[in-house]
Formats: structure tokens, C-alpha cells, sequence
């Protein structure tokens, strides 16, 4: 039952075949024995089971608030959650408690979803391995399971065993993690670069982005103000629908969402897909592409043009900027945002003492990460005024191009793009921290940071496994705000490729279930 | 005034681009562009100085700690010096993706507030009602090379 949908477990819980409680008890047991995978950062069982027994309240006299009702659910630890500690995965904040919850975790609560815990992630949310936060690295749950260990060449010293751990990919890697290892039906992560597509192919899940200005930021401790959006993990297409349903829409204390209405909706099942035009960007032909991935990418193709649809190459020219502007813009507005972290009215604060100055150093030195740091200076030296011209607003000048380059492609009659998710499939830990944070941003943030320039909606659908074992997944980009156009697409996908569902020893234990699921035939 | 000269950038590692048979949906290998370039061939050989990174220092209020920290400032400079290839003549800078729209702003009302308590929860050195500030107007220690 832990494998369930979140709406297949829904019904469950509608129809009383399992309580609120003991699904909030299996899947807090569940995360208690899968510790080493590092998911979670806090974990909060005692208010976690009072939600369920409030939910479990409502079931009893049929008053449940919704579909989310009595659901168990996790948040990146960068949201704002009153009364539970928010660490952004930093010494600056550990210990911070917040006054208040940022709007999109109130909306799952007030529909009456069950708050797990807060998961892990790169520290600030700055990387793309979830290597990088004080609370360690989150382990990829595929590592574990039974078709990587199948395909590992068996190592001659026993102790090496654990040095296999593939990483989750970032910064939403706790959230990712904490999805496919079934300890919760859906999870909040945030998107500023790709944020919580990454983490989503190499985990095996469905990461949502949607477009900037349609889910509230209010709370979500911010990166880049006008690229961070949150974003939506889950295990299937139609589960990302219906937590967008309930998460988007118009904010007053969010001005950047926009005031259009949005009506929640249920995605039809497509099945003449002849009247869409697909389009394949070339530039996305990424140096470094692994040959599987480009395979898959191909047969994606295929299996659009075969079904009758329009699949046409197109040109996204400026792609290859994408990087270097966004790295130019990020790292100037991080070194805004950061700003606010001196210690004084919360966060960590350093036993400095001899001026204001010296204070805000200390701390900021002792709180913050090389990471972190070395944004922090490559900010300001981007903003300083000898630089504003020739940096910032040479990058901003790029953003637009880039921005024009998706708007030309949707002008001219293409529906959604169909783009590699990440440039293989995960890499193991020792081989990923052979490089630093900035190395491998650039190199993994490659195919799906240039959606956040231009503000747009894209999905990751994990597509098949590679010849590792491993999860590889999809990306398809659509126009703003066609979120149900984006998401109908990927959900007549998902149903074309049967991903295989992940076999973990530790979940077979805890699960014996009233679903059972067999996914046999698959992609690849 | 002594400066520091560019680094080579060390590139990551670098994985073959694919070949193989695909798809003729799936367009073709791009070029791999901007190798690394050695600091005397690049137009804009960035030399940050003593200055600059002192600066710095003082306006990020933080430290580069060590060499280590200055050479990831010289790559980053060398790694964003690529826009300068691209041609943005006419082209107006984006400050976001809204900005076709009139975004909301709220009347300027008094609506909350009254949370000193919470607030001051957080704080780690508080007295009554007061964050606690050592003395200011005393500026940093400049930068010992």
C-alpha cells in the first residue's frame, strides 16, 4: 500500500480499507529503517500522528477536506513550517524555528495533509548532488535496490559494498529520495535550475516545475527571486495534478503570482496525440549526452511520430549561454538574498563581539559553506559598478534572447518540447565530490536551467532504466502557464513507457499491502 | 599593487560526446564550444587585485579564507566571461518573466503585526524588547595578503 498512487491511497482511506493513523505510522516506521538513505533532516512523529488522527476525525463522520486528506506528505527543508525547526540544510540556521509557514505548506495542511518532516538538500539549496548540506549527503534509493545491485560488478573486497551509493542529484534530493523510497505520497521541493527535475530522473519519480507565478513563494527561502518557483514530486503524472490543484493560484502576500484564476483540473486520457507537434531542440544534443540516454531520447521521438503526432527539429540557439547567464544572475541575486543572514535577529550568531562589522563577518564565515561563500563573492563582484554593464545586464540581455528563443519556437505552431531530463544516469558519490559544487552545476544544471530563464512550465516523467539499473528520465517543456496541456502530454507518456517500480528489501518488509502492483513490460 | 594572475581553468571530467546510430529525429552532436583557455588568450584576461577582493570582503561580509576561495572567484570570472560572445545589441535586459503584467500590490494598510514575542524568539542576544548589536561604526580589519 505504501506503493500505492496518492490517489489510489486516497480512495483507500475514503473507503476505510486503511486509517489516516496507520498510514502515518507505517510510513514514519518505513523512514525509521530507511535512515541511511539521509532523506530526511527532521522528522516530526508526534504532530505528524495528531494530523492523522484529526483526519481520521473527518473520515469517520465523512467530512474528509479533500483528496489530500490524511495523506502523508514531506517538505524541503528550505520552506518556512511554524514550530518546526528550518535549516536550510546550513549551520546559519540550524536551530531556526519559524514564526510561520510558508503558503504552500498551509495550503497542504488546511487540506489536511499529514507533514512528515523536512527533507534534505544541498545547503541553500545551491548544487546538484544534495552532496553539499551540513546534515551529509542523501543516498539515492535505487542504489539499494535490486536491479542496481544485479547489475554491479561484484566488488573483491566486501567493504567496498557501501561505497557504490549513487547520489540523488539536487538540491530537492531529500524530497526526491523520500517520494521513491515510499515513505510519503508527494513532496515539496524547489526549482530555481533545475532543482527538482534532476533529483526526479535520477530517483525515479515525476518532478514538476511550474511556471513562474503560478505557486506562491511566500516562505520558500529564496535563491534567485525571479527564477525559484516551487516545485512538485510525485509518483505518477496524475498525483503532480492534483498537489498542483491544490497549491496553485494567486497569493496576496506573494505579488509575484499572478492574479488569473486557476481551476484545479483532472487530466483526460489522451489517446490521439495526431493534432500535437513535438519539438526536438537540437541544441539539447548536449556535449557529454550519455549514448543510452540519447537512445531513449530518440525513441521518445519514435514513439510520438509513430503515434501520429508532429515531431519536428527545432532551434533553441542561445542554449549553450543558458549556463553562463544563469550563473551571472544567480549568483548576483544570491548574494542579495544572503544578505539578510547576520545574526542578528535569527540564525546562527558568532561570540564575536568588538564591532557590528566584525559580527556579521564572523558569522556569516562560520555559517555559511565554501558554496555558499564563493556565490556570495562572485555576486558582488558581478554587481560591483565596474561590472554591472559588462555582467548583470549583459546577463539579464541574455535572458531575454533566451527567453525569445522559447517564445519564437511556441509561435511557430510546436505544442511542448521534448528534451533529455539530465546528461546520464546517477553517478556514484566518490565520483561525483571529485569535482566542486560550481563544476558540476554547470555541467548537470545544463538541460534544465534554461526553462527557468524563461519562466516556463516542465515536467521530468522517468522514463526507463539504464543499463546500470538506474532511473533515466524525460523532460517536456510547455507553454506558460499550460500546465494541463504539459501534464496531459507527459501522463499519455508515462502510460506509453511502464517505468518499473523500484524493489526495496526494506519496503517488501513494511508493506504488506492491500495493492499489489506489476509493471512488467518496460521501455528499454 | 600586486595582482594575481588567471588560473587555467581545470575542466571536469569530460565525457565523450555520443555517437551511435539514432533517430534522424534526434539532431546531431553540438560542437563543444569554449574550451579552456589559457589566461593570455583570453581578450579579457580578468586580474582581480588586492583592492578589489578587500572590497569585496567588506561588501559581502564574508572571507575568502584562503587562495582557494580567490581562485574559485578568477574561475567564476573566466566562466561568465563567455556572454561576452554574444551579440545583445538592441536588446533590452529582462528583469523577469512577468513583466508584460501589472503584478498586485496591496493597499498599504496596517494588517498584522503585534508579534514581538515570536519575533524575538529567534534572537539569540535580546534585552526587553531590543535586538543587542555590538558597537558599530568601527570598520573591518583590511585584508593581510
Amino acid at each position: 500500500m505504501l506503493r500505492a498512487s496518492l490517489r489510489e491511497v486516497s480512495a483507500a482511506l475514503k473507503e476505510g480499507h486503511v486509517s489516516p493513523t496507520e498510514l502515518c505510522q507505517r510510513c514514519l516506521a518505513l523512514i525509521k529503517s530507511t535512515k541511511f538513505l539521509n532523506a530526511y533532516i527532521t522528522v516530526v512523529e508526534e504532530t505528524a500522528l495528531k494530523q492523522a488522527e484529526e483526519s481520521e476525525k473527518r473520515y469517520r463522520t465523512g467530512q474528509p477536506l479533500g483528496v489530500l486528506d490524511g495523506i502523508p506528505v514531506a517538505v524541503k527543508d528550505n520552506f518556512s513550517t511554524a514550530g518546526i525547526e528550518t535549516t536550510c540544510a546550513s549551520e546559519m540556521l540550524k536551530g531556526y524555528i519559524p514564526p510561520y509557514s510558508a503558503t504552500v505548506v498551509q495550503k497542504l495542511l488546511d487540506q489536511g495533509a499529514v507533514l512528515l518532516g523536512k527533507t534534505n538538500l544541498d545547503e541553500f539549496a545551491m548544487g546538484s548532488g544534495s552532496t553539499d548540506g551540513v546534515f551529509g549527503p542523501v543516498r539515492n534509493p535505487w542504489s539499494y535496490s535490486r536491479q542496481y545491485k544485479e547489475k554491479l560488478v561484484p566488488k573483491s573486497h566486501p567493504e567496498d559494498e557501501d561505497s557504490n551509493w549513487v547520489i540523488t542529484g539536487g538540491s530537492s534530493g531529500g524530497s526526491a529520495a523520500a517520494v521513491s523510497s515510499f515513505t510519503c505520497f508527494a513532496a515539496l521541493g524547489s526549482d530555481t535550475g533545475g532543482s527538482t527535475r534532476n533529483p526526479a530522473a535520477h530517483c525515479g519519480v515525476v518532478g514538476l516545475k511550474p511556471t513562474y507565478g503560478l505557486i506562491s513563494r511566500h516562505g520558500l527561502i529564496p535563491l534567485v527571486n525571479s527564477m525559484d518557483v516551487p516545485g512538485i514530486l510525485t509518483r505518477c503524472v496524475d498525483d503532480a495534478a492534483v498537489v498542483l490543484g491544490s497549491l496553485a493560484g494567486h497569493d496576496p502576500k506573494d505579488s509575484t503570482t499572478v492574479q488569473d484564476s486557476f481551476k484545479p483540473f483532472e487530466l483526460p486520457n489522451l489517446t490521439d496525440v495526431s493534432k500535437l507537434s513535438i519539438g526536438i531542440p537540437k541544441e539539447y544534443h548536449a556535449p557529454g549526452l550519455s549514448s543510452e540516454i540519447l537512445a531513449l531520447w530518440s525513441k521518445a521521438a519514435d514513439l510520438f511520430k509513430n503515434a501520429g503526432a508532429n515531431v519536428i527539429e527545432v532551434s533553441l540557439p542561445h542554449t549553450r549561454y543558458s549556463i553562463v547567464c544563469y550563473h551571472v544572475l544567480c549568483t548576483a541575486e544570491v548574494a542579495s538574498n544572503m544578505a539578510r543572514f547576520d545574526g542578528l535577529e535569527y540564525g546562527h550568531r558568532s561570540d564575536m563581539n568588538k564591532s557590528t562589522e566584525s559580527m556579521y563577518a564572523a558569522t556569516r564565515r562560520e555559517g555559511f559553506n565554501d558554496v555558499v561563500r564563493g556565490r556570495i563573492l562572485s555576486g558582488n563582484y558581478f554587481l560591483l559598478k565596474q561590472n554591472y554593464e559588462n555582467y548583470f545586464v549583459k546577463a539579464q540581455k541574455v535572458r531575454r534572447l533566451i527567453a525569445n528563443d522559447f517564445m519564437k519556437v511556441f509561435r511557430s505552431g510546436v505544442d511542448i518540447l521534448l528534451t533529455p531530463t539530465t546528461l546520464s544516469d546517477a553517478v556514484p558519490y566518490t565520483e561525483f565530490i571529485k569535482e566542486d559544487n560550481r563544476t558540476r552545476s554547470a555541467q548537470d544544471d545544463i538541460l534544465t536551467q534554461a526553462v527557468n530563464m524563461a519562466g516556463l512550465p516542465a515536467i521530468s516523467v522517468p522514463t526507463a532504466l539504464s543499463e546500470r539499473g538506474l532511473p533515466v528520465g524525460l523532460q517536456f517543456i510547455g507553454r506558460s502557464f499550460q500546465e494541463k496541456q504539459l501534464l496531459t502530454v507527459a501522463k499519455w507518456f508515462e502510460k506509453q513507457v511502464k517505468f518499473p517500480m523500484i524493489e526495496l528489501e526494506e519496503v517488501k518488509r513494511h508493506d504488506h499491502g492491500v495493492f499489489q502492483h506489476q509493471k512488467s513490460a518496460s521501455f528499454s | 599593487m600586486r595582482v594575481l594572475s588567471v588560473s587555467r581553468w581545470l575542466r571536469g571530467a569530460v565525457r565523450a560526446p555520443s555517437g551511435g546510430p539514432g533517430s534522424p529525429q534526434v539532431p546531431q552532436p553540438g560542437r563543444r564550444e569554449r574550451e579552456a583557455a589559457p589566461g593570455g588568450s583570453c581578450p579579457r584576461a580578468e586580474k582581480v587585485t588586492v583592492d578589489v577582493l578587500d572590497h569585496l570582503e567588506h561588501l559581502a561580509l564574508v572571507d575568502f579564507r584562503d587562495s582557494e576561495g580567490v581562485e574559485r572567484l578568477q574561475k567564476a570570472i573566466q566562466f561568465a566571461d563567455q556572454l561576452h560572445e554574444v551579440n545583445t545589441d538592441g536588446v533590452e535586459p529582462m528583469d523577469s518573466v512577468l513583466e508584460d503584467r501589472c503584478l498586485y500590490l496591496r493597499e498599504d494598510d496596517v494588517t498584522e503585526g503585534n508579534c514581538t514575542k515570536e519575533l524575538l524568539k529567534n534572537a539569540k542576544e535580546k534585552v526587553e524588547e531590543y535586538f543587542v548589536a555590538p558597537p558599530g561604526n568601527i570598520p573591518l580589519p583590511k585584508l593581510e595578503e
